[in-house]
């Protein structure tokens, strides 16, 4: 998608095996990044973070499938179960943000 | 003694220079017909007696009625005419400019009529007055007409005035057709609070004092006057007409009954809850629910349409939605939807609602908003239930209702609240130190997290006397420490995107004067309705700091069409056509520096904002306007 690569984001090939880096070219392809942002941090008013340590993997399948708050559904019909697979091993591999305490920004 | 309106300045034309007329349309445009004032129309006379030659045309006029006008705004005080120029109102125009010398109102050259109302609107925020717009007859107040409709959704004084020729045997061929109308406030009569079309200027005087008064009044709306073409342009004779005194309104009260029944049901509920909307229409307003919270130890949210609420009070709790879950008597300040606030709304394919509260929650209104309603713009919200609704102004009321929970409180009941206190400050503790711990997730992220971008901005201005003159809504709310009133100026009302780049400019003006550093979070979107506001801010010298929270989309409308696509299970790949600013990228910098205003950017590297920022505050504390493009993740 032309808009995904233009903020910032590289295309890459799709994989058969859970694959982070297809998993974050999707999560933008897809859309995910609209309410969840880029780097899965979330946004208060539009979806919570969703990693790193998503939750487990049955319920964030179960959860993108059939949403039972706000989030728009995402079947099967248009997200495949392998394409989940990948979202959500790059969920797993995003880092984990400095500690609170060594970013003075966010101590004033 | 009457006035010289269109048709009795040529009445009285046509006795004293009988002859100047004769052979010509009894309604001829005034310019055309000589102008005979009644002081120089003998003279004029007496030389036709004399000479039998016909009398020189009066080319000249010392008192047009504009220059009334001018009297009665600088009597009511207006600092700023913010105003794109018309053809239809050239001669209030040129009698601000030159008869009151473009001194208290100066005129602001705005490049829409949009920009000009919503510059109004953001300035009477910070000053707690109107500022004044003029606008050309049917074409100024159509462009005008969006940004009303927010500062009447907004509650917000607007006081515009627009030209217009009414005598149609008066008016050029072509142009000045197309640019009156018979009834101008028809266009803008469901969102503005009072329209009038004055016919003379004793007319124009009193309705003018009664237009303020009206938008002032609570709820506070804009007011339309419309000046006439003819009773600016004809000269007067006669002396001034009075100008009435303005006494504005005191604002509604609630009344001892209501308020000693409010004061009992929150004394006796354990969990109490604040509901703030936009209570503080002054600092008095911020003062007032300090003191009631404090003497309830009671929590509140703060919906954040005013800044109604210190950010950092241990009592402040608005990120806990799950408050009113639990709450046993909820108070609505001045809330836009207090049914929405109180219900979860879901928008799937079915749309559905849960109700939040208790089924025996008791539930207190307070709004002036039971005082003034219109049918056809649906701004009022769904209806929601009560158990005591005063029609009545918070910020005014709140004072009687803090001294009669005092009345009621025993030593006792002291001790339990300050207990709940405690356990409230807590909560907020926790709430802080969770948003700070969520602010941290994508901390060094390209594009930059608008966590990121709002500690870099915060960092930077904590120290100087600052406003954020846009909304407080997101991560300045959670992590800023708001205190005082003119510190953040809400949001735009009727959500009509477009308003925050003429509204900050017009903070940023009002706040000027006090030397206060103003800052607004700039969205793409909104900046491209009308950029035109940046040569305004430049042209003017006003200082802002703008920094741009550049999405590169209408990214809430991107949201909407991916919402719309997963639906319909097709195209999930394609909500950004139609809805992404993007290919090419906007250079906002570039386009700052186009209208001389210093642009910086695009920053992409979260590293290189905080420098950014303070180069920018250096030419901002100059006394001049600054841009920051910076490029952020969506939300
Ligand atoms: C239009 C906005 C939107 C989009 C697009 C969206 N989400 Fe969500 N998502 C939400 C919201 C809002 C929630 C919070 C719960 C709710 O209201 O449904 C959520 C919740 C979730 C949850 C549950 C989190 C938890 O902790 O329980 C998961 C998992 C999730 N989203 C994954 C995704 C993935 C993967 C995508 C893309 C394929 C996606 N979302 C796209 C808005 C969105
Ligand atoms: C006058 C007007 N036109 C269209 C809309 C629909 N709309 C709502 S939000 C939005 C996007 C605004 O973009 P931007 O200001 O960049 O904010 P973002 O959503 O990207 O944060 C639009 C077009 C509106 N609310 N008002
Ligand atoms: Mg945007």
């Amino acid at each position: 998608m032309r808009f995904a690569i233009l903020m910032g984001l590289a295309a890459t090939a799709w994989g058969e095996a859970p694959d982070a880096e297809n998993g974050r070219h999707l999560f933008a392809r897809y859309g995910c990044y609209q309410c969840h942002q880029l780097e899965a941090q979330g946004a208060a008013a539009t979806g919570p973070r969703l990693g790193p340590r998503p939750i487990p993997f049955a319920n964030f399948t179960k959860y993108v499938r059939r949403p039972t708050g706000q989030m728009p559904p995402y079947t099967a019909k248009v997200v495949k179960d392998s394409e989940l697979a990948d979202i959500y091993a790059f969920l797993e591999s995003l880092p984990a943000p400095p500690p609170v305490k060594d970013i003075p920004l966010l101590n004033q | 003694m009457s006035w010289p309106n269109r048709r009795n300045f040529l009445k009285s034309a046509a006795a004293t220079g009988a002859a100047a007329l004769a052979g010509k349309p009894q309604l001829a445009r005034a310019q055309e017909a000589p102008r005979a004032s009644a002081a120089s129309a003998p003279s004029a006379r007496a030389r036709e007696a004399e000479t039998g030659a016909p009398p020189a045309e009066v080319l000249t006029a010392d008192r047009p009625g504009s220059d009334f006008m001018v009297d009665v705004l600088k009597r009511l005080g207006f600092e700023y005419v913010c105003s794109n120029p018309g053809s239809s109102f050239r001669g209030l125009h040129e009698s601000i400019v030159n008869y009151g010398g473009n001194r208290d109102p100066e005129f602001i050259t705005c490049c829409h009529e949009e920009s000009s109302v919503a510059m109004a609107h953001g300035y009477a925020k910070i000053e707690g007055k109107p500022a004044c717009v003029f606008a050309h007859g049917t074409v100024g107040l159509q462009h005008a007409a969006m940004a009303l409709y927010n500062a009447y959704c907004d509650r917000a004084p607007v006081y515009v005035i627009i030209g217009n020729l009414v005598d149609a045997a008066s008016r050029r061929p072509g142009v000045e057709w197309e640019h009156s109308v018979q009834d101008a406030g028809a266009m803008v009569r469901d969102f503005v609070k009072w329209d009038d079309l004055p016919a003379s200027l004793p007319h124009f005087g009193e309705s003018a004092v009664r237009a303020y008064k009206i938008a002032m009044t609570p709820p506070m709306m804009p007011v339309l006057l419309v000046a006439d073409g003819d009773l600016q342009e004809n000269p007067v004779a006669e002396a001034w007409p009075p100008i009435p005194k303005l006494t504005l309104a005191r604002a509604p009260q609630g009344d001892s009954g209501s308020v000693a029944e409010a004061a009992r049901l929150l004394v006796n509920a354990e969990n109490p809850v604040l509901l703030a909307g936009r209570v503080a229409r002054t600092p008095a307003g911020l003062k007032a629910l300090i003191e009631l919270a404090e003497t309830l130890a009671a929590p509140v949210i703060d919906q954040g349409e005013r800044m109604n609420f210190p950010s950092r009070h241990p009592l402040n709790l608005s990120s806990g939605r799950g408050l009113i879950a639990e709450a046993d008597v909820i108070v609505g300040l001045e809330l836009t939807d207090f049914w929405g606030t109180l219900h979860n709304y879901r928008d799937q394919l079915r749309r559905t609602s849960r109700r939040l509260t208790k089924p025996d929650t008791k539930l207190i209104s307070i709004t002036t908003g039971d005082l003034y309603l219109k049918s056809n713009y649906q701004d009022f919200e769904r209806f929601q239930e009560v158990d005591l609704a005063m029609a009545a102004d918070a910020e005014q009321t709140l004072p009687a209702l803090t001294e009669a929970v005092k009345r009621l409180l025993t030593a006792d009941r002291k001790r339990a609240l300050e207990e709940r206190g405690r356990k409230l400050a807590a909560a907020h503790q926790k709430a802080l130190e969770a948003a700070r711990v969520e602010a941290s997730y994508g901390w060094d992220a390209s594009p930059i997290s608008t966590a990121r971008l709002s500690m870099e901005l915060w960092a930077q201005i904590k120290g100087k006397d600052w406003s954020l003159v846009s909304g407080a809504g997101g991560w300045p709310a959670r992590l800023w420490e708001f205190d005082k009133h003119h510190q953040h100026i809400g949001s735009s009302g009727g959500a009509g995107v477009g308003y925050s780049a003429p509204a900050s400019l017009g903070a940023a003006l009002a706040n000027r004067k006090y030397g206060r550093v103003s800052v607004t979070i700039q969205n793409d979107g909104d900046l491209m309705y009308a950029p035109g506001v940046l040569w305004t801010a430049a042209h003017h010298k006003i200082p802002l700091l703008s920094v741009m929270h550049n999405n590169r989309a209408y990214h809430q409308e991107v949201m909407h069409i991916q919402r719309m696509a997963n639906r319909h299970q097709r195209g999930i790949e394609n909500a950004g056509i139609g809805t992404t600013l993007l290919d090419p990228s906007i250079d906002f910098a570039t386009v700052a520096r186009g209208m001389g205003v210093y642009g910086a950017g695009p920053i992409l590297e979260a590293r290189d904002l905080g420098p950014a920022i303070r180069r920018a505050l250096e030419v901002v504390e100059k006394g001049e306007p600054a841009l920051i493009d910076v490029v952020t993740q969506p939300r």
